[in-house]
């Protein structure tokens, strides 16, 4: 009976929110604005929130202990999942371009940087546990050097790339110094400020940055020397493989090679976390004055940890403003930190394999929506599919809480919670999430 | 000889309020020296201080004959200072290997095998527990784990602050009779900050005892146990667990 006026609360909610945002859309014609409604669209949603509701209470009321074993085992599976998952979804990418459709190169080309920027985040939340919410600072710095030293001194991409990154992980390091003594919610609020420093720095030295109106013709990456443009001519890609110039040969050279730099984060995260810095960074998440007692110089640790992972970004932003071929300090705005913080909540704080699935999910799931459901709307010929498909990425962050919220209330620890011991003698003994936060196992 | 040890006339503050106010103190090599004193009468400011966090506001803190009252807390730990600090604070969601590890790499030691073999030897607990999450052993386990972190540094000095904290009478004998035997086979050297009065005295060779941040009286193990004044204050209640 709760459970049914809890329901009828929550439908009653969500009337209230979906019944002016949904219900009611303006349309322009030429005698002016006209307000049409949308009531079917409003039921829909609402009976959604009702029956959704009502499904979770009597679900969860039915037996606590069977939820939480039933979860429990669902977390064993990853787990064991996991081993095979990883092989499986490198082949995928490996073999994505093979399927020679633009589309879904660009899209992969577009999930890998998003799992690549969430692995240098990973290094910084996950593994040194410091809340960063202005990473795309560091994104920021990376494109601009990029792209005002390709423009200003005629470098090319590969010379650029490390000194992009180098200079990302001194705006790190830069960073790290002030940041140095608060924790929590404090570091929170000051990288949040630092990333908008960086973005109206950006938009307001006009001299340097060209201000709002961005920088273009940035100059593509080259294949050992060879171009890739469409005149076909000596020193161009397709002239020396005596191919036809096309546009898709440069999509997927630029999907090769972000996939090469996420693999290259993944793997020097990977090898840092069994060095004893990456033990440190982790003990450093665990306990500070832990560390402190045991000689650990928590300063170098801290500085280090924002340098790398900032320095990640940074390659991630040379390798956006190429692709792009034109910055501007749109791209570089709050939602995209909180985008891939949300990747890296999502996918388990420190799971590397937990961030590339919370990527593809967040990144690539949002496309593959708006795909079916306007393939739905075209095949039942209903204007109701198709007009949420193409009003689709105005829900994007609607659609994204609802994800944190699913997520936080089923699997609190994130996708893949299991974190494996950078160092062991034995097979690791498994233990449940929820019974190392409560300290037993 | 050279004390391994000596605070002369340490001052410290926590803002405007002074927790320790002038400790003279000593700890020769091969010595167990435990300090006793009420909640809040600045024993663990005393470690920390010692350690150069926070940092001692006057006086001078020696170690072998050098004055390390201004250095960075890194720089002393890596003098063969160890300490296990008050709550054991063990790294919750690593390893019990990885836990020990990181109390060798700081000092740069690299024959960790031995190092470890030394830990299991004198807590064998660990050694079964080996490749499990530190947050998921108990109380007693965590604190033994606490002291063979500390260890894996091989220290000549080892701070212990409030092993028993929280711990059965039981576990706290097998912890204390651990830290004879470490005194007694290898020498070490060290300085036990303890409420559980009777326990410590007993252990010890000498006492301080703290109050308001001064030392009011010192003298070795068995003369404080005998002063009519500590027992009342310190001994009195249950204190022979």
């Amino acid at each position: 009976m709760t459970a049914l006026r809890d329901a009828f609360l929550s439908a009653a909610v969500a009337l209230g929110l979906f019944g002016p945002m949904v219900g009611l859309v303006t349309v322009s014609s030429d005698h002016g604005l006209f307000l049409r409604a949308r009531p079917i669209a409003v039921a829909v949603i609402v009976g959604l929130v009702f029956f959704g509701r009502l499904g979770m209470l009597t679900w969860r009321g039915r037996n606590r202990a069977e939820a939480t074993r039933a979860n429990r085992a669902f977390a064993e599976r990853i787990t064991r999942a996991g081993k095979y998952v990883t092989p499986v979804l490198l082949l995928a990418a490996l073999a994505l371009p093979f399927s020679g459709s633009r589309y879904y190169v660009d899209l992969g080309t577009l999930v890998l940087t998003y799992i690549m920027l969430g692995w240098g985040l990973n290094i910084v939340v996950g593994l040194a546990g410091l809340l960063d919410l202005g990473y795309v600072a560091f994104y920021a710095v990376g494109a601009y050097s990029y792209a005002l030293l390709a423009t200003t001194y005629d470098l090319g991409f590969w010379t650029c790339l490390p000194l992009a990154g180098i200079l990302a992980g001194c705006a790190g390091v830069t960073l790290g110094f002030p940041v140095l003594r608060l924790r929590g919610d404090y570091l929170a609020i000051v990288t949040l400020g630092f990333g908008e420093i960086i973005r109206i720095v950006l938009n307001n030295w006009v001299s340097l940055t060209n201000g709002p109106n961005g920088i273009t013709g940035i100059p593509r990456p080259t294949l050992f020397g060879l171009r890739f443009s469409m005149d076909g001519g000596d020193g161009t890609f397709a002239g020396f493989f005596n191919l036809e110039p096309a546009t898709i040969q440069r999509v997927i050279f630029l999907y090769y090679v972000i996939l090469g730099l996420a693999l290259l984060t993944n793997w020097v995260s990977l090898r840092l976390r069994r060095m004893p810095l990456g033990r440190a960074w982790e003990a450093l998440r665990e306990d500070e004055v832990a560390c402190r007692s045991l000689g650990i110089n928590v300063r170098n640790t801290k500085l280090t940890a924002f340098g790398i992972g900032a320095m990640f970004g940074g390659f991630a932003g040379a390798f956006f403003a190429t692709r792009q071929a034109f910055i501007s300090p749109e791209s570089f705005t709050f939602i995209e930190s909180a985008t891939v913080l949300a990747i890296v909540v999502l996918g388990g704080l420190g799971s590397q394999l937990g961030v590339a699935l919370a990527a593809i999910v967040m990144v690539g799931g949002l496309e593959a929506l708006r795909d079916f459901l306007s393939f739905l709307g075209d095949q039942m010929g209903s204007e109701l599919f198709s007009g949420i498909a193409s009003e689709l990425p105005l829900y994007r962050m609607l659609i994204f809480g609802l994800a944190l919220v699913v997520m936080m209330v089923l699997r609190p620890r994130g996708l893949v919670s299991g974190r494996t011991p950078g160092v062991s003698m034995t097979a690791p003994k498994e233990i449940d999430a929820e019974l190392v936060a409560q300290g037993r196992s | 000889m050279t004390a391994l040890l000596s605070l002369s006339g340490v001052t410290a503050f926590y803002g405007a309020i002074q927790a320790l106010r002038g400790i003279d103190l000593t700890v020769e090599q091969g010595e167990i020296v435990t300090l006793i004193g009420a909640n809040g009468a600045g024993k663990s400011t005393l470690m920390m201080t010692i350690c150069g966090n926070p940092r001692a506001r006057s006086g001078q803190i020696l170690h072998q004959g050098q004055d390390i009252t201004q250095w960075p807390t890194y720089e002393i730990m890596r003098r063969g200072i160890a300490q296990a600090p008050e709550g054991r604070r063990i790294f919750g969601r690593m390893t019990v290997r990885e836990n020990l590890l990181m109390g060798a790499e700081v000092a740069g030691r690299t024959d960790i095998d031995v190092l470890l073999q030394q830990v299991f030897a004198l807590f064998p607990r660990l050694q079964e527990r080996l490749s499990q999450r530190g947050g998921t052993l108990s109380g007693g386990e965590q604190q033994m784990l606490a002291i063979g972190r500390a260890l894996m540094s091989r220290p000549t000095l080892l701070l212990l602050d409030e092993p028993s904290l929280g711990l059965a009478p039981l576990v706290v004998r097998q912890i204390f009779g651990a830290i004879r035997e470490l005194n007694r086979t290898t020498g070490l050297t060290v300085l036990l900050v303890e409420q559980n009065a009777y326990q410590a005295l007993r252990l010890a060779n000498r006492g301080y005892v703290l109050v308001n941040g001064s030392i009011t009286m010192a003298g070795t193990g068995a003369d404080l146990l005998a002063r009519p004044e500590i027992r009342a204050a310190y001994l009195e209640g249950g204190g022979h667990a």
